[in-house]
């Protein structure tokens, strides 16, 4: 291996039994049943159950990364980037392949793992820096620029189960920030907290990568990805599609990967066995004329719908959606029985296909790129489905308020206000 | 791990095969993580509850009381020699610590399941770490049965000293037992429903409440694969010394022994092999 190269992959491959999830035996007792009727089935001449419900969460993946790149990994929901980050983050064992990381590895796959609400901010930082890795002299030295960083001094002798969720996060943040590793695993870290603290966090991640060090970066956030990397690859179903610069690579995988036109649909190996009996079919949008685009115009009404089918009825179901822009700041979120009267009239929804479909007025948003994120959940009990980028398009805003002036107006929103204007006597 | 370390630092990747021994090397690297989760523990415990620590004072003298009212007054047990609470606390002390940290260290994987998805660490720090947090419990019981000893006048020999291998034993043994349990748990949830009950039935086949003289070598042999009779036995040696004719550390203690290591080293290699799945499973 060459003295430049950080991590090297060769043909990593990871395979989960999809009856895992499903079918292994959660208790004793369904381990004893299971046993049973398998070898009931044997005695009857019938062939054992064999291993052939599995599938290739990763399959050949093989790529390296030099010391001091940041490299980042895009892919939808399920292309398995996750899965490759918690086997480069020894997580989990790959089935097959090989692989070499040279130097400390220090992974975010979530943060604020380990906190315990019950422990205050002081302590927290303690736990969850020695969970990640870093030694109690060090966490201590380091102590007061954490703390400065997060924002949170007041309350740092406070549980954190008293912290909003806002504070939670800068803290939780601030502990990973200061970790240094000589290879960084990073997973979507800057999909949380407001525009002003993702803004720090995008900083501090330059920094990093600035320093020297070997960062994996995965994100759904384009812009972070092509301002933080200058290389990415691109995953689907387990296998890398692509691998080059970054700006590329995005443009690849928003071309292709998302938005087929407008429209979206879910394969089953996509939905997770956790959303049954919700079923996503399809997500689209659709221009003033009822044809499918991506590409709708600031100053026409569109429609978006979703497609689904219950294979059960679901009582207190609401489907609905994230607006967000490409930045992952939320826009704003709407579900098909926001309406009292509508959600009194669906209370339980009976099995079949469904379409739930809102029009968005003309005039509401600005130009520019955003994702629409689709979710199925009965409140407060269970969320079926969630795919955060299900779906993206791009606003025109040729010819909306304002666009006499050809300068950029800040603002996921453009809307067309009535002005007033009178002279003060 | 190592803070400054000029030797880089190699992780590789590949599919794990085989049995794996214990790397106690990278345990060593990992101690700060087991003095922090073991702190954790502990911290969180005193603090959720609502007597914090007087619960731990509270376990001891209460289960002294009672059992004196019930055993002694009421079914007339005889000691042999020794006051009942002092007696009855002598052996329920590393009783006590075996099942309590056996019962959190069974749990333990399931309840950590966050950390086991998203960092890599060896997975043995969690049942050692709530063991090793059952310490604080066992402290307090410990200066509680010191307390009795000065009340009913019951001198301490060099022979005291005994308890810090039996406590070790002790803790060895619920480690041994807690590192199958816990990493079954991981896979039949209804594990952590038998623990209890286990614990449970252990405890009669344990002399905590009766004292215990089987009569033939063979009654004896047998009991003595039990490894809790060899401790309690001998830590009851250790407290009164052998003045109301408790036997000293003898081949009983050494069977003891070598049932906790069988125990140990099949539970370490179950718990090794079952480890690469944690994080997939839990």
């Amino acid at each position: 291996m060459d003295k430049d190269t950080a991590i090297i992959v060769e043909g990593i491959g990871k395979r989960y039994r999809i009856g895992a999830a499903q079918e292994r035996s959660d208790t004793l007792r369904d381990l004893v049943v299971g046993s049973a009727r398998r070898f009931g089935s044997i005695l009857r001449g019938g062939k054992a159950r064999t291993g052939s419900d599995t599938i290739w969460a990763l399959k050949d993946v093989s790529f390296d990364v030099k010391r001091g790149q940041a490299l980042g990994i895009i892919g939808r929901n399920g292309a398995g980037k996750s899965t490759l980050l918690k086997v480069l983050s020894r997580v989990t064992d790959p089935t097959e392949g090989y692989g070499e990381l040279r130097g400390r590895v220090g992974s975010l796959l979530e943060v604020g793992t380990g906190f315990h609400p019950e422990l205050t901010g002081r302590e927290n930082i303690f736990l969850n820096g020695a969970i990640l890795g870093m030694h109690r002299r060090e966490i201590a030295r380091r102590f007061d620029e954490i703390v400065d960083f997060s924002e949170v001094s007041q309350f740092i002798d406070t549980p954190v189960k008293r912290y909003s969720s806002g504070m939670y996060l800068r803290l939780a943040f601030a502990v990973a920030a200061h970790l240094e590793p000589e290879i960084l695993v990073v997973d979507e870290v800057l999909a949380v907290g407001d525009a002003d603290f993702q803004r720090k966090c995008l900083g501090k991640m330059g920094d990093v990568a600035q320093s020297g060090r070997t960062v994996l970066f995965v994100s759904h956030n384009m812009s972070a990805i092509q301002r933080l990397t200058q290389e990415s690859i691109v995953l689907d179903k387990g296998r890398v599609l692509l691998r080059a610069p970054s700006a590329e690579a995005v443009d690849f995988y928003l071309n292709r990967g998302l938005s087929k036109l407008g429209e979206r649909f879910w394969e089953a190996d996509e939905v997770p066995l956790t959303a049954k009996p919700f079923v996503p079919l399809a997500m689209r949008i659709l221009d003033k004329n009822g044809n499918v685009s991506d590409a709708v115009r600031s100053v026409d009404e569109f429609t978006v719908e979703v497609e689904y089918r219950l294979d059960e009825a679901i009582t207190g179901l609401r489907v609905g959606y994230y607006l967000n822009t490409t930045r992952g700041e939320p826009v704003f979120t709407s579900f098909d029985t926001d309406d009292a009267a509508l959600f009194n009239e669906y209370t339980s929804r009976p099995a079949g296909t469904y379409l739930s479909r809102c029009t968005i007025p003309a005039h509401t948003l600005n130009e520019g790129r955003f994702f629409l994120g689709l979710n199925a959940s009965a409140y407060r009990i269970k969320r079926y489905f969630q795919d955060d980028q299900a779906l993206s398009f791009s606003v025109d805003a040729a010819g909306s308020a304002g666009t006499h002036w050809p300068e950029p107006r800040p603002g996921p929103l453009r809307p067309q206000l009535d002005w007033e204007i009178t002279k003060k006597a | 791990m190592a803070e400054g370390s000029t030797a880089q630092q190699i992780v590789t990747l590949k599919p794990s095969k085989g049995w794996l021994g214990l790397d106690l090397a990278e345990l060593w690297r990992y101690r700060e993580l087991i003095y922090f989760l073991t702190w954790r523990d502990i911290k969180v415990r005193y603090k959720q509850a609502v007597l914090g620590i007087a619960w731990a004072v509270l376990q001891p003298l209460v289960t002294a009381l009672v059992t004196t009212f019930i055993f002694e007054r009421g079914l007339k047990v005889q000691t042999g020699g020794p006051p009942y609470p002092i007696f009855m606390l002598a052996a329920w002390l590393p009783w006590h610590l075996f099942s309590n940290a056996l019962t959190r260290s069974s749990t333990s994987l399931v309840q950590n399941a966050n950390l086991i998805t998203k960092v890599y660490f060896p997975r043995i720090i969690i049942p050692l770490s709530s063991i090793l947090s059952a310490m604080v419990d066992f402290g307090i019981s410990l200066l509680i049965l010191l307390g009795a000893l000065v009340f009913y006048k019951v001198p301490l020999t060099l022979n005291f000293l005994w308890i810090l291998p039996l406590t070790l034993v002790a803790m060895l043994a619920a480690l041994a037992v807690g590192l199958w349990f816990s990493a079954l748990n991981v896979q039949y949830r209804d594990v952590q429903h038998m623990v209890p009950f286990i614990a449970q039935i252990w405890f009669y086949l344990t002399p905590v409440l009766y004292p215990i003289n089987p009569t033939s070598p063979l009654g004896t042999t047998l009991y003595n694969l039990n490894p809790m009779v060899g401790v309690v036995n001998v830590f009851r040696w250790a407290i009164f010394g052998e003045s109301y004719g408790y036997q000293p550390p003898s081949s009983g203690l050494l069977i003891s022994l070598g049932v906790v290591l069988v125990l140990l080293v099949g539970g370490l290699v179950y718990f090794r092999r079952m480890e690469k799945t944690f994080a997939d499973v839990v």
